[in-house]
């Protein structure tokens, strides 16, 4: 199978990372070869973070170019903005439609841009999901769980059985917090 | 069994494999994980070094002693541990030792972009570069096997996009390295002049012997397709190259230190146009064109950042990958980093802030109070630096400055290398005063005990380093300890420590937000008929407290409900609910 390209990108302690490694081990299941590339540090001190995730019969590189990605699953809006191009034409960005202002808005010297959605939605070279999962993610029991909803979404659009995501979750989150994952999962996947 | 897992992982399961019984290290962005996953294993004897310097030692010890040992470090943990490396170089090993250095090109998490390669040469030991996980763990088995052999530390030279990148890795055994026989021997291991200079002898004949080692190893890979393009590269670069450009014929070094002149001759006329793709410096260019063999390089690749297939592409074939064409309406603010909702060190730059001071910085969370609104750094440049850059000031611009001048070091940063400034400031008369921000943790590298927290790497208890009494002990007769979300208390605190003219140091106490220990419950809320709009809640910076409208508004998705705003805010106009 050709590569497939897929970003995640999102706010430091937003949970990307978790998304990501549900993604990768999923991709694992498959068969396929795994790369993934991931930064730690001082970037995920809420600041903007973005992870790569590619899976194929071979894959080379861990990172990701402007014009190759899927799917770009952006946590947050501005993010969503900032990463949208990385889409291939014709590729997919799902949006989390919560808005987190960077200190540069908090402070006054810059404004978050308005009409986030509308702007990107006007773009005909990608399809564009909107999805509020910090409601849905609210409904599951919990506003950290807003990853695992968008990990839903995403299984939606993966072409990868549904079972093998709800396993790869059940496999990567903390026994007790199970169930309420499972739930914030399906909330995601038929949203 | 294939199993997916970091570079940083791949390296620990290698050293955990090559049956290793002594692993210390400080921890570093992007080498950290490297060391905790080996204190996941039981068979190896692994501890977090008060730094590189100390971990080096440690490992070099324990290879004369007949181990396999092993440490990690970040690109600029090498330049602390530089000194051991260099003459272990001379003395060679008993027991094999293995050196893994994390570069960080881009500077993810880092306060330069230098190329770890210059030390293999200048130190004069071989270095191997993995270009994804399961290089990783079979180039450190590999190293060992090799340290052995030559009888000197290996290098393994990672960097964040193989340390940070996870990619699947095939899973062996742990061969078990019994303990060399350890025998007293002055002229190999005591390097006083005359036995040096017999030992540098050895060490140019071992020189030649690795030359001819990498002419022949398995680790130059000779990989010959359209011989049009011909590409010499290493780590990572490999991947992203063999990417670009599938069809072209490769010479990937998987040992770049020291590099095979005959293999690269021998490569090069076997293909029409010769590129060398790698990060950072033009170190095998370098080589190369001493070889008098003509090659493209820096003239078409940066120097800076990293690189990517992409970039490689349009460098050597002028494509240009099409993109979704995506217009926006406005420039797009950025996301710097910011101190997490809770931060203790919010309460403490808040006061710096407040009171116009002067702050000579380190490294750690903390030096995150340098970007706005805390705004409060003036020089950040490396572990440890902020105590001895103070002094500098003060003897430049006299007392009077030192009135309005303060060091900030965190609780780990200080037993890394800060203690040894704090003793010059002593010894030789300074009056600064000196914040320690104690947070109970190694924070910025995700939580790893220190000295000064009383646990071991494997949590077990321990010996806690006594700060108060540390500073005590070395002659600083004034040191307080404050809590930085007391504001009040802390304003006070350095407008008298600042005030006396000897050295003070503050202990500012409180711990990291994120542990586990630390439980602030309920959420903060704004009464929006008592909250004037002043704004001045929002000069501590926290993620959580924003405006609009003219009215402040809390983000409870982030506010944990800490409290620090309450105390700026003169009108009450926040409350705490829930709790």
């Amino acid at each position: 199978m050709a590569v497939t390209s897929i970003m995640i990108v999102g706010v430091g302690g937003q949970g990307t990372l978790l998304a990501s490694k549900i993604l990768g081990s999923v991709a694992v299941t498959q068969g396929y070869d795994v790369k993934m590339s991931e930064v730690h540090g001082m970037a995920q001190r809420g600041g903007s973070v973005v992870t790569y995730v590619r899976y194929g019969d071979k894959v080379h590189s861990p990172i990701i170019s402007p014009g190759e990605a899927d799917i770009v699953l952006a946590f947050e809006e501005l993010e969503a903005m900032r990463w949208a191009s990385f889409c291939k034409k014709g590729g997919t960005l799902i949006v989390n439609t919560q808005r987190i202002d960077p200190m540069p808005v908090v402070t006054g010297a810059k404004k978050y841009p308005s009409e986030t959605v509308e702007q990107l939605s006007k773009s005909e070279d990608i399809r564009l999901i909107p999805v509020d999962a910090l409601s849905l993610a609210k409904e599951a029991g919990t506003v950290k769980a807003v990853n695992v909803v968008l990990i839903g979404v995403l299984a939606k659009s993966s072409g990868i059985d549904k079972d093998v995501w709800i396993q790869a979750v059940k496999d990567n989150v903390p026994e007790r917090f199970r169930d309420m994952n499972i739930k914030a999962f399906e909330l995601g996947y038929n949203a | 069994m294939k199993e997916i897992m970091l570079g940083n992982e791949g390296v620990a399961r290698g050293v955990y494999e090559a049956g290793v019984r002594v692993a210390s290290a400080y921890p570093g962005t992007p080498s950290t994980e490297i060391t905790e996953t080996i204190a996941k294993y039981d068979e190896i004897y692994s501890e977090w070094a008060p730094n590189e310097k100390v971990a080096m030692e440690v490992a070099i010890g324990a290879a004369i002693a007949g181990a396999r040992s092993f440490t990690a470090m970040k690109h600029v943990g090498l330049n602390v541990s530089a000194d051991p490396l260099f003459t272990a170089s001379y003395t060679g090993i008993n027991g094999g030792m293995v050196v893994a250095v994390a570069d960080d090109p881009g500077m993810h998490s880092s306060q330069n972009e230098q190329d770890s390669r210059h030390y293999a040469r200048a130190a004069k030991v071989p270095m191997l570069e993995p270009s994804d996980s399961q290089e990783a763990k079979d180039f450190t088995v590999l190293a060992y096997e090799l340290s052995e052999k030559f009888d000197v530390p290996v290098m393994i030279r990672l960097h964040t996009r193989v340390s940070h990148s996870r990619s699947l890795v095939e899973i062996c055994d742990r061969k078990e390295a019994p303990l060399k026989e350890y025998t007293k021997d002055c002229g190999k291991y005591v390097m006083m002049p005359g036995m040096a200079r017999m030992r540098h002898v050895v060490v140019e004949e071992r020189q030649k012997a690795l030359q001819e080692y990498a002419e022949s190893s398995e680790l130059n890979v000779v990989e010959m397709n359209d011989t049009k393009i011909g590409i010499i590269c290493s780590g990572i670069c490999y991947q992203y190259a063999k990417e670009a450009l599938p069809n072209a014929s490769f010479l990937k070094l998987g040992m770049i230190y020291p590099l095979p002149p005959k293999k690269i001759a021998e490569f090069a006329k076997s293909v029409n146009e010769l590129y060398i793709i790698e990060e950072l410096d033009p170190f095998i260019e370098t080589f190369v064109q001493s070889l008098g063999i003509k090659a493209i390089g820096k003239e078409r690749f940066s120097v800076l950042g990293e690189y990517s297939a992409e970039k490689i592409a349009e460098a050597i074939l002028g494509k240009k990958t099409e993109t979704a064409d995506i217009s926006l309406k406005e420039e797009l603010p950025g996301r710097p980093p910011v101190m997490c909702p809770g931060c203790p060190h919010r309460g403490l730059f808040y006061v710096l802030k407040k009171l116009r001071l002067t702050v000579s910085g380190d490294i750690g969370c903390y030096t995150l109070g340098a970007l706005p609104p805390l705004d409060s750094m003036d020089a950040c440049v490396c572990m440890g630096a902020s105590i001895g850059m103070a002094l500098g000031m003060e003897k430049a611009r006299g007392k009077d400055f030192a009135r309005k001048l303060v060091a900030v070091i965190g609780d780990s940063t200080f037993i890394h290398s800060g203690i040894t400034g704090l003793i010059d400031v002593v010894y030789n008369k300074g009056t600064s005063t000196v914040i320690i921000l104690d947070n109970s943790i190694t924070g910025m590298t995700g939580h790893q005990h220190n000295p000064s927290t009383g646990f071991t790497i494997k949590n077990e208890p321990t010996k806690q380093v006594d700060l108060v009494q540390l500073c005590k002990a070395i002659g600083v007769d004034r040191v307080k300890v404050v809590d930085p979300f007391d504001i009040a208390e802390m304003e006070k605190t350095i407008k008298e420590e600042l005030a006396a003219e000897e050295p003070s140091v503050i202990i500012s106490q409180r711990p990291c937000a994120l542990l586990k220990s630390v439980r602030y419950t309920g959420k903060v809320v704004v009464d929006q008929d008592v909250c004037t709009g002043c704004k001045m809640c929002m000069r501590i910076g926290c993620p959580a407290i924003g405006c609009k409208d003219g009215k402040i508004t809390i983000d409870h998705t982030q506010c944990n409900g800490c409290g620090l705003c309450l105390k700026v805010c003169k009108f009450n106009a926040m409350k705490k609910v829930g709790e």
